[in-house]
């Protein structure tokens, strides 16, 4: 515990002391980007900062707390309160074109404390700015922008976050930038970074899980073998259609060589992502959306708990229904939404009978919520969700209710 | 830091308002939304009646160690079938072809001869950097598909007194049928029960295909070495060197499921009343199917009073018998002959696809894809048997079949 509280504080002393040492606090002013030119790319840096009196220092951050209602085939943990998560953002510019940003996050409590981002920027033009440091690999629009109150729903999506390795974050490098023109926008990053370890064809959930490697403190030391992992994701928005985003991580995943010796061949993750978003002016609904597929070799005659194949994604509906003032609220807007989502862990069939492995979870998530500011959602969720074993029998039956705020601070 | 939004502001009407729209949909979305649990009789898992507070909380712990995946950095294998008890065992019930293992090297009563090239069991999996095995050149050797996990406790409950009764080696009633026990040796971390009856130092094996273990520990111990390659003090040696290594399970959790197993409850019957279901018992009877798959067994005394002196139905007589020449994978265990197997209990039939991802692959290695096929395998001494059912009329095979299910 006190390890943990004394990084807070090195971590807090330790920015603003270098911050406040080297700047001209006349330069930390942010250029905000118009909301027809803002995509997932620039969630890292769209969220409510306050600035440290007249320095260039920006603070922020969110919580999340829900309540948990949940039963499953009829047996349940009763009825218990959950402070997700609480993050903060320290943020800065050491010159116009040199910022640092950082976000540390606080999982259960104090349970798991992770920094989660911690980069440096240095942006040379909208088309060309080099980051590195702590990096979350942009795998998927949801790891771009997962701010907690960004979202209608207290959990996130299945996909993201049990398939692909929600807010995966690495030590690496690259490039980033964007460029506009008067419909279109164009956005690209592209990092190489630490990635993945052996514990994604091994661990405690029997399956083939990229999330495992979150476990691994050492990958924000050393690559696991040696080799690093890419990251790159496109994306492009018409200003009047909606935002469309590719992308790609992949690399080596394995141990394949120890002191120069030959332990196994090389082996192999692919994962692309496609994700979508966008608001019809008329009705004002917002639909997010984002399939991704998974693709790992695995070694020959390998348990077949663990697939080489996955897929899933999730499809979030939006649409605000009240939106007038209340109270002291002149943005207050009440919205319903829903949230589909399907997970496959394992695509195949088992060699033994030639029928259809499963192991997928379906879930479908009506919401009710209410946005006093937009930083702050006050929002109730009802899930139910089927997920089926790796045999395919009877699913097991989940309904879990959700009340909870989340806001940025 | 939504308190201070609270406070700020005076809306307190539109709260109560929201609040009262959520816990009415609550109230009312609870009861009907929230999934309610199924019938106990519809599955598998569940505690026998009568169980203390302390018995319950071992189960629970059973329960969790039985589910625990192995990793290769938690000791599984190297050398393994499958990561966890239930990956093979789904729902406490039978198993699927895809985690069937293999056993190989022995077919006669002289033992295995491939204790040294990784006998009796095949590991075909193996944890990254290792390879897996392959059965050597010229053994013999048999599929086995998971068995149920449920009511064993009553099995292992029965006296052996009990069971010698049922016996009948020489077919002194002349119905075909004679029926012996698998006489074993017990392995060197097994204590026998006090009334246990030997024959030449051998004792009466229980569980498994060719009954090849004692009790329940004993095949626990032998699960997590040779089904997963987890040591334990009982069973020290890694089937992949050989050697004995630290144990990678303790002792308190292999009780723990050895408990879970002994507290299991019994699959319990359904459609009892039904005319058909009635039929069809009458039938199981007079074709003599009953001959095998008692209808109806006892336990002795036991510790755990759910168990203690119970009658129970479980349709099997726990004794090895010749099945014929299409069962014979010249493959055995113990001193049981390679055509003979244990008598499969019945109960938990009905329920068999739902573990099995909606099919059901019976007899000892799953070749049956449905009840009429495994009935129509039966050869041996049950070849009489069999003889009957295929004589029946289509409407009494079904009531057979019914019946059947409704175990
Ligand atoms: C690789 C799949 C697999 C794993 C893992 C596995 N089992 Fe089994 N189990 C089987 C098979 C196959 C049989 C039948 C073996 C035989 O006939 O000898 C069996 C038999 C049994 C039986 C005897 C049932 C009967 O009716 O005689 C019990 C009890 C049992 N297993 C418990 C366990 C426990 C406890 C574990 C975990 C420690 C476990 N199994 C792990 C596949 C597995
Ligand atoms: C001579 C003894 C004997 C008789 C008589 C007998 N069975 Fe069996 N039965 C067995 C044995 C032994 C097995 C296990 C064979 C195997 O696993 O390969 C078995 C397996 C089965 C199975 C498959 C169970 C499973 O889970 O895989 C069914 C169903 C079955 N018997 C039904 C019947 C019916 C119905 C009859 C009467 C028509 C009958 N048996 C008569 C001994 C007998």
């Amino acid at each position: 515990m006190m390890k943990k509280h004394y990084l807070l504080l090195i971590f807090i002393l330790g920015l603003s002391q270098n911050i406040f040492a080297q700047i001209d606090t006349t330069l930390f002013r942010r250029k905000p980007i118009s909301d027809s030119a803002k995509m997932n790319i620039d969630a890292v840096y769209s969220r409510p900062f306050l600035q440290v009196g007249r320095t260039p220092l920006g603070v922020g951050g969110y919580a999340e707390l829900n309540t948990n209602y949940g039963i499953t085939d009829g047996v349940g943990e009763g009825f218990s309160f959950q402070m997700r998560r609480m993050t903060l953002f320290l943020g800065g510019s050491l010159h116009q074109k040199i910022k640092f940003m950082s976000e540390l996050e606080f999982e259960d409590g104090t349970k798991e404390i992770n920094i989660e981002f911690a980069a440096l920027d240095f942006q040379f033009n909208n088309l060309f700015n080099f980051r590195g440091g702590i990096i979350v690999n942009p795998i998927g629009a949801f790891n771009q922008n997962h701010d907690g109150p960004k979202w209608e729903f207290s959990d996130r999506p299945i996909s993201a976050t049990q398939m692909l390795p929600a807010t995966f974050s690495n030590v690496g490098m690259g490039f980033y930038g964007k460029k506009y023109s008067k419909t279109w926008v164009f956005a690209y990053e592209a990092y190489l970074t630490n990635g993945f370890d052996e514990t994604i064809i091994d661990n405690e959930s029997s399956r083939t899980s990229l999330s495992a490697a979150k476990a691994n403190r050492n990958r924000f030391e050393e690559s696991s073998n040696g080799k690093a992992l890419f990251t790159g994701k496109i994306a492009i928005k018409n200003r009047k259609i909606g935002e469309l985003g590719l992308s790609y991580m992949g690399g080596i995943y394995n141990k394949f060589q120890d002191d120069g010796f030959i332990l196994a061949p090389k082996r192999s993750l692919n994962v692309f992502s496609i994700d979508f978003n966008t608001t019809i002016k008329k009705t004002k609904t917002s639909i997010i959306t984002e399939w991704a597929w998974v693709n790992v070799d695995l070694p020959s005659n390998y348990a077949v708990q663990y697939g080489s194949k996955q897929m899933g994604g999730f499809l979030d509906i939006i649409q605000p229904v009240y939106k007038k003032p209340i109270a002291g609220f002149p943005n207050s807007t009440f919205n319903i939404a829903c949230r589909i989502e399907r997970v496959d862990w394992n695509i195949g069939k088992f060699i033994e009978t030639g029928d259809k492995i499963y192991d997928e979870v379906f879930s479908i998530m009506p919401a009710i919520s209410w946005r006093p500011i937009p930083s702050t959602v006050v929002r109730f969720n009802y899930r139910i969700q089927k997920q089926w074993d790796l045999l395919g029998n009877p699913p097991s039956k989940t309904g879990v209710f959700h009340f909870g705020v989340s806001s940025y601070f | 830091m939504s308190f201070k939004i609270a406070k700020q502001n005076k809306m307190k009407a539109k709260y109560t308002l929201l609040s009262i729209a959520f816990s009415l949909f609550i109230a009312t979305a609870c009861e009907k939304l929230l999934p309610v649990s199924p019938e106990d009789s519809e599955v598998l898992d569940g505690t026998i009646k009568d169980l203390t507070t302390s018995e319950t909380a071992q189960f629970l712990r059973g329960d969790v160690a039985f589910a625990k995946v192995f990793t290769a950095n938690t000791g599984l294998g190297p050398l393994f079938v499958s990561n966890s008890c239930i990956s093979c065992h789904a729902g406490d019930g039978k198993g699927h072809p895809s985690t069937s293992l293999v056993r190989f090297g022995q077919n006669d009563e002289t033992g295995n001869k491939f204790l040294m090239l990784g006998g009796p069991q095949l590991q075909h999996r193996a944890i990254t950097g290792f390879n897996p095995e392959n059965i050597p050149s010229g053994a013999s050797h048999s599929t086995f598909i998971a068995p149920s996990n449920t009511g064993l406790g009553f099995l292992e409950a029965v006296s052996d007194a009990d069971i010698l009764a049922l016996a009948d080696p020489d077919d002194k009633d002349n119905d075909g049928v004679s029926g012996v026990p698998n006489w074993i040796d017990l392995p060197s971390f097994l204590t026998p029960k006090s009334n246990a009856i030997t024959k030449n130092g051998k004792y009466i094996g229980r569980f498994g295909r060719k009954a090849g273990a004692y009790n329940l520990f004993n095949q626990t111990v032998n699960a997590y070495n040779q089904d997963m390659g987890i040591i334990s003090t009982y069973s020290p040696n890694d089937t992949y060197s050989q050697e004995a290594l630290d144990p990678e399970v303790n002792n308190t959790e292999i009780a723990d499921v050895v408990h879970y197993l002994q507290t299991l409850k019994a699959p319990i019957q359904r459609s009892v009343e039904s005319v058909e279901v009635k039929a069809g018992k009458e039938l199981f009877i007079k074709n003599q199917c009953a001959a095998c798959h008692t209808p109806s067994m006892k336990t002795a005394t036991s510790p755990i009073q759910g168990l203690n002196n119970k009658i129970f139905a479980a349709y099997t007589d726990l004794l090895m018998h010749d099945m014929g020449k299409d069962l014979d994978d010249n493959y055995t265990e113990g001193s049981a002959k390679t055509f003979e197997w244990r008598t499969t209990p019945l109960w938990g039939l009905g329920l068999a696809k739902d573990s099995q991802g909606g099919k059901v692959h019976l007899m000892h290695d799953g070749r049956a894809k449905n009840i009429e096929e495994a009935i129509l395998l039966h050869g041996g001494e049950a070849q009489k048997s069999r003889q009957k059912y295929a004589a029946l009329s289509s409407k009494e095979k079904q009531e057979l079949i019914t019946f059947l299910e409704s175990l």
